[in-house]
């Protein structure tokens, strides 16, 4: 097995193509490991790692924990103040402090793009982006792209359409410079004040009516509106979001492509994406879920145990 | 190496040059006890200490329109002593500072204050005061206490003035005072939380941008507001291609605005922020290619009057924090005319013409007089290497600050010597 080019796993912006389709097959891998009655490997056992959370996330911090356990890792929990972060001493801090514990990998999410870069100038640790800020959410775009070549066999040639707040939305960010390294189509679909400009350089398509993006898309990826953004004049309300952009029971009824409907989570049900959608067979969301401890097994294992095979 | 020299020493053999003028010749200086005594072919005695200036260039000592010595309040990133130290050695012997201080300057008292303290340092320097009270952008300042108290210009720097009232009672009640008033051209609104020029990098970098309509917008409501009101404008830092043009549009109408551009904004682009340098992080941010070469052609056919640094000292901690709470400013005294003097001889510009934007530009929008190398007038001299190629590095900044992107860079064209009167700043090379 060899490992990855790069010694981090800061975004996907500067990846190969092998790397990213290693990584899914990894994942796959440790699919058939979560399928075992015994779901934990020795893989990496005796090494030390750290959840740094500088940001309230349920579900990734559990799914990284989740890999890191089953891989035999010892794992440390941090979770900052955000009163310590408004003062801006989070960064520094956090340097001395993994320089201080040894610790042979970081996760860190932070809500300031390009913290995991600076993070990874100062400390010799293998550095993980779980979520900086607005910019990128490697993992997450790594289990979606994981979740679509589950159902589609291959990512080259698919049609992806990301459908919410571009702007603000590392998930989106992330999955266009992976979808677009794997040869995938993309096009983004959202309030036009939402959409960031320069994107098209990117090399992806924006289309800001919904109905025309579901005759295109084979899969959508629906983003989730942050309801703090409603009523300051971002989003003019639920019901108007919902009425232009929401994946609607009616509008999947009426079109005549059976899109498969991927979401990050958590899900706001009646406003972005229905109830009944969300639950409904077309939704790999659940898929997504597992396949997010997979590929977190995957990239812990290729970053941190794949080096002592050479 | 600053040093005070008292009695005489010829300056032997430079290339004289007059900014005011463009007069140009080989000449020596003779300075006594830091006057100028005569100029051209020198009588001296044998024992007067000569220095060699062949190849160089002698020139009035530069000014700069915008700095930040950070006194009163954080003296830990600068004083008037350490910030005259690194403009003396950067070739700068007056500069005017911003009153963003804490608390501002928006005083008489507090303009005494500065001018007490920067008796002893050795350069002049010469404090703007506040537009409005404790830069609030609510109430006027004491405008005319302060001019009388020795301010030369108002500026809520740092602090973009919105209310465009307030902005047309402070031009047309500065009129009176014939100083010039500068705001920070910027549009807060429409800047939102923007770290980095709003563009195809921004978007990669998932970094909040701050659009260059932000500072146009703002730059045309104030040109609008002195052609209402015929009164006298200065814009700082110009940051953008569409600025320029509005600024060039002005002055053709005769409107009485002058601006200003700094070496970074000549130099950098937002390129420099690609791996979040929070050293390059700036207000207004570094612009597109197209912007900088833009602000070039400013400087070339009037449009722009000056080089000011806008040197922005902040400590190593507040420069290491993450990128979004980082804060603006980059320092720029010392590097200055070597990163200026390497991009703009690139673009095919003379020395001469560089220095008439470090020197005699800025003095016309301050409407000071300049008599560069008058005989019995005190000696206030930059001397330049105009070939000498030097990496720019920290040894050579004297700020208590070293928040600068420039660190590591090569320049061509060096200042080796500053004097102004006593004061002499001697470069390593020159004292060899």
């Amino acid at each position: 097995m060899s490992s990855l080019k790069n010694k981090h796993l800061l975004g996907l912006q500067n990846i190969s193509e092998n790397d990213i389709q290693l990584l899914i097959d990894t994942g796959f891998m440790f699919r058939e490991v979560l399928d075992r009655p015994i779901k934990k490997v020795p893989s990496l056992t005796g090494k030390n790692i750290v959840n740094l959370f500088f940001e309230n996330s349920t579900r990734t911090r559990i799914s990284f924990e989740l890999a890191e356990k089953r891989l035999s890792a010892d794992v440390t929990n941090f979770s900052a103040s955000s009163s310590s972060l408004n003062k801006g001493e989070g960064l520094k801090d956090t340097i001395q402090n993994i320089h201080a514990m040894k610790m042979d990998c970081v996760v860190m999410r932070h809500p300031s793009p390009g913290s995991c870069l600076q993070l990874s100038n100062y400390v010799d640790s293998i550095i993980i982006n779980a979520g900086d800020g607005t910019h990128e959410h490697p993992t997450q775009a790594l289990l979606d792209m994981m979740s679509l070549q589950e159902r589609f066999n291959e990512l080259k040639g698919l049609k992806v359409a990301i459908v919410g707040d571009i702007i603000h939305s590392r998930v989106a960010l992330s999955n266009i410079y992976g979808l677009k390294i794997m040869g995938a189509e993309v096009m983004l679909c959202g309030p036009l004040h939402l959409i960031p400009k320069g994107i098209e350089n990117l090399g992806v398509e924006v289309n800001s009516n919904i109905d025309d993006v579901m005759q295109w898309a084979d899969a959508i990826n629906v983003l989730r509106i942050q309801r703090e953004r409603m009523g300051i004049g971002i989003i003019p309300s639920i019901r108007e979001y919902r009425n232009v952009f929401g994946i609607t029971q009616e509008r999947l009824d009426r079109s005549k492509r059976a899109i498969v409907i991927l979401h990050p989570g958590p899900m706001n049900r009646g406003v972005e994406i229905d109830s009944s959608v969300a639950d409904g067979e077309q939704a790999i969301i659940l898929d997504q879920v597992l396949n997010g401890v997979a590929i977190r097994m995957s990239i812990l294992y290729l970053l941190l145990g794949a080096e002592e095979d050479k | 190496m600053i040093s005070q020299i008292k009695g005489s020493f010829l300056l032997k053999n430079g290339f004289v040059y007059d900014p005011i003028s463009n007069n140009k010749e080989i000449a020596d200086i003779l300075i006594e006890n830091g006057i100028i005594k005569s100029v051209g072919k020198c009588k001296y005695s044998k024992t007067t200490k000569q220095i060699d200036c062949k190849n160089k260039i002698i020139s009035h000592g530069f000014i700069d329109l915008h700095a930040h010595f950070r006194e009163p309040g954080r003296e830990d990133k600068e004083t008037l002593a350490s910030g005259a130290d690194a403009a003396f050695s950067g070739g700068f012997t007056r500069v005017c500072v911003m009153p963003n201080t804490s608390p501002p300057l928006d005083s008489p008292e507090s303009i005494h204050f500065i001018l007490e303290k920067a008796l002893n340092v050795p350069i002049k320097i010469f404090p703007i005061g506040a537009i409005t009270k404790g830069q609030k952008g609510l109430e006027m300042a004491e405008i005319g206490e302060m001019v009388n108290a020795g301010a030369v210009a108002i500026s809520d720097d740092g602090l973009p003035l919105q209310n465009g009232q307030i902005m047309r009672y402070a031009i047309e009640y500065a009129k009176n005072y014939d100083i010039p008033v500068i705001n920070h051209a910027e549009d807060i609104h429409l800047r939102n939380n923007g770290v980095m020029h709003e563009g195809v990098l921004s978007t990669q970098l998932g970094l909040p941008g701050n659009p260059d309509i932000s500072e146009s917008v703002m730059v045309h409501r104030d040109l609008e507001i002195a052609a209402f009101t015929k009164g006298k404008i200065h814009i700082p830092h110009v940051s953008t291609s569409k600025s320029v043009d509005l600024i060039r549009n002005y002055k053709k109408k005769g409107v009485a605005v002058t601006a200003e551009v700094t070496p970074h904004h000549l130099a950098l682009t937002d390129a420099n922020l690609s791996s979040y340098n929070t050293n390059a992080k700036v207000a207004p941010p570094l612009r597109t290619d197209n912007d900088r070469r833009a602000l070039i052609e400013g400087l070339k056919d009037g449009t722009i009057d000056c080089i000011a640094t806008d040197h922005a000292p902040h400590t190593i901690e507040e420069k290491e924090m993450d990128f979004l709470h980082s804060p603006c400013g980059m320092i720029g005294l010392e590097s200055a005319f070597g990163l200026v003097h390497t991009i703009l001889t690139d673009a095919k510009i003379s020395s001469e013409q560089i220095i008439q934007w470090m020197t005699s530009g800025a003095a016309k929008v301050m409407g000071w007089e300049l008599k560069p190398f008058a005989v019995n007038s005190l000696a206030e001299i930059s001397i330049i290497d105009p070939n000498l190629q030097w990496k720019f590095s920290e040894q050579h900044i004297k700020s208590r600050s070293k928040n600068s992107p420039m660190v590591g860079m090569e320049f061509t064209g060096k200042v080796v010597m500053t004097i102004l009167g006593e004061h002499v700043f001697q470069d390593s090379s020159i004292i060899s």
